[in-house]
């Protein structure tokens, strides 16, 4: 690890405190993060299993963005490792398949439409070509919308459209960075119960967000937080 | 599968490339202009241009060539697909190959296409026409090889574009000698194959070995 000038310390808490077993989906063991020399978390483990929700919780800039990335091997941690299925994500045959991860930018093409980044991103993940694209959007209430150019759309429809992934793809662990950001109450709702389902049908979720997501039973909460020296 | 992904994202590129217009005429249009003003310039003495001319062409299609190269992944970068296209297991190193000889085809073959027509211009002889079709042909898939790395290593910078071509510029002087030293080879009906296994002998190297690196300079961007 690298050693950081004492500007100010983070420290990551778990409520509750995770234990790494054998049913671990994911786990963490140990990830230090620093960012422009200062450290973001240090010793951070986790671990997550088939059926959990883990909602990281935290100010701006303590870290949250930063541990999904390295969770899904997007970043590489100062120390530590992180394992799917108790083999490195790196090394982990099946881990792109089983992963969706839905990061701050919502990778849509702003000069092509929603089906087209759809279907494209479909096809880089190995999806089979589904018909059912067009139902799916309508679902999400972008019925009439697939057509055209995705710079088109407001905000809250391009979040729309790019959540959509999670109906596309099958796959067991979803990686969401802020997915309710610039969403209406209802679409919210709509993506916490297909969150809740999907927990249920054994697939594990980990998400940021500012907005509570209490309609949750079984979800658990990992609080990140930095404290001034 | 793979294959068939592959083939997603090549169509895609092109696609793009028609979408956007006006990204897809800058290049050619930056070259026909820079060429097109050369006999204002410097006189329409035919000997004189005829003397400057593979010089001119050549350093117009390596200047347009780097107006377009960040084309290649500033806009995936910037939206998040190069993170999925990451995440998605297919070999980026591919994935890099197959942008990359699409971001060729809709911005560096064009000003091919249109070079006939600039080397009249700069009363070329056909001798030396054929040499900087051959020199153009095996030289700049070298641009695009090479720009790609350039533009992997600075996508995540801010101005990473003045950057880029101060950092590039280097790399591209022994093409240019190489080429032009062929194409005056040809006007004075000298062998030119030396110049041309040298530069295709680069071409392989940088086929071989560019998008491995490229792959490796996206992987550090995103870090």
């Amino acid at each position: 690890m690298r050693s950081c000038p004492g500007l100010c310390y983070y420290s990551a808490q778990f409520f509750p405190n995770y234990q790494v077993h054998k049913l671990a989906l994911l786990d963490a063991n140990n990830l230090t993060c620093c960012k422009s020399d200062r450290v973001l978390f240090q010793q951070l483990s986790l671990s997550l299993d088939v059926g959990d929700i883990l909602h990281l919780q935290g100010p701006n800039g303590a870290g949250k963005t930063s541990l999904l990335r390295i969770l899904v091997g997007l970043s590489q941690p100062q120390s530590g490792c992180v394992n799917y299925q108790h083999t490195s994500i790196e090394q982990s045959n099946d881990f792109a398949q089983q992963l969706i991860y839905i990061g701050h930018k919502p990778a849509l093409n702003p000069a092509l439409t929603a089906i087209e980044n759809l279907t494209y991103w479909a096809q880089m993940h190995g999806v089979s070509l589904l018909s059912d694209i067009w139902q799916i959007l309508s679902d999400l209430g972008l019925a009439g919308l697939e057509d055209i150019p995705v710079s088109q759309l407001s905000a809250g429809q391009q979040r729309r459209v790019a959540l959509a992934r999670l109906w596309i793809k099958p796959a067991k662990l979803w990686v969401l960075d802020e997915p309710f950001t610039a969403l209406d109450v209802n679409a919210i709702d709509m993506v916490q119960q297909k969150m809740q389902r999907h927990a249920q049908q054994g697939g594990a979720v980990i998400l940021t967000s500012h907005q509570p997501v209490d309609m949750m039973h079984n979800i658990k909460v990992l609080i990140m937080e930095y404290q001034w020296l | 599968m793979v294959v068939s992904t592959l083939n997603a994202v090549f169509k895609r590129e092109l696609v793009l490339a028609f979408r956007q217009k006006s990204e897809l005429l800058q290049p050619v249009m930056f070259f026909i202009l820079v060429i097109s003003l050369f006999p204002l310039g410097v006189g329409p003495g035919p000997e004189t241009l005829q003397k400057i001319g593979p010089g001119v062409i050549w350093v117009a299609a390596l200047l347009s060539a780097l107006f377009g190269l960040e084309r290649i992944f500033r806009d995936d970068f910037a939206d998040g697909t190069l993170e999925q296209q990451m995440l998605s297991g297919i070999p980026l190193s591919l994935v890099v190959l197959l942008k990359v000889a699409a971001h060729w085809l809709v911005s560096i073959l064009p000003l091919i296409v249109v070079s006939p027509l600039l080397s009249l211009f700069l009363n070329l002889t056909s001798a030396m026409y054929t040499a900087l079709l051959a020199t153009l042909l095996l030289g700049t898939p070298l641009l695009s090889l090479l720009g790609a790395i350039g533009v992997a290593l600075t996508v995540g910078v801010r101005k990473g574009s003045v950057l880029l071509s101060l950092m590039l510029l280097p790399f591209f002087v022994p093409l240019l000698i190489f080429a032009t030293a062929a194409v005056e080879a040809a006007a004075l009906q000298l062998p030119y194959n030396g110049q041309l296994a040298l530069l295709g002998a680069l071409f392989l190297l940088a086929l071989a070995l560019s998008p491995v690196a490229t792959a490796y300079a996206l992987k550090v961007s995103q870090n």
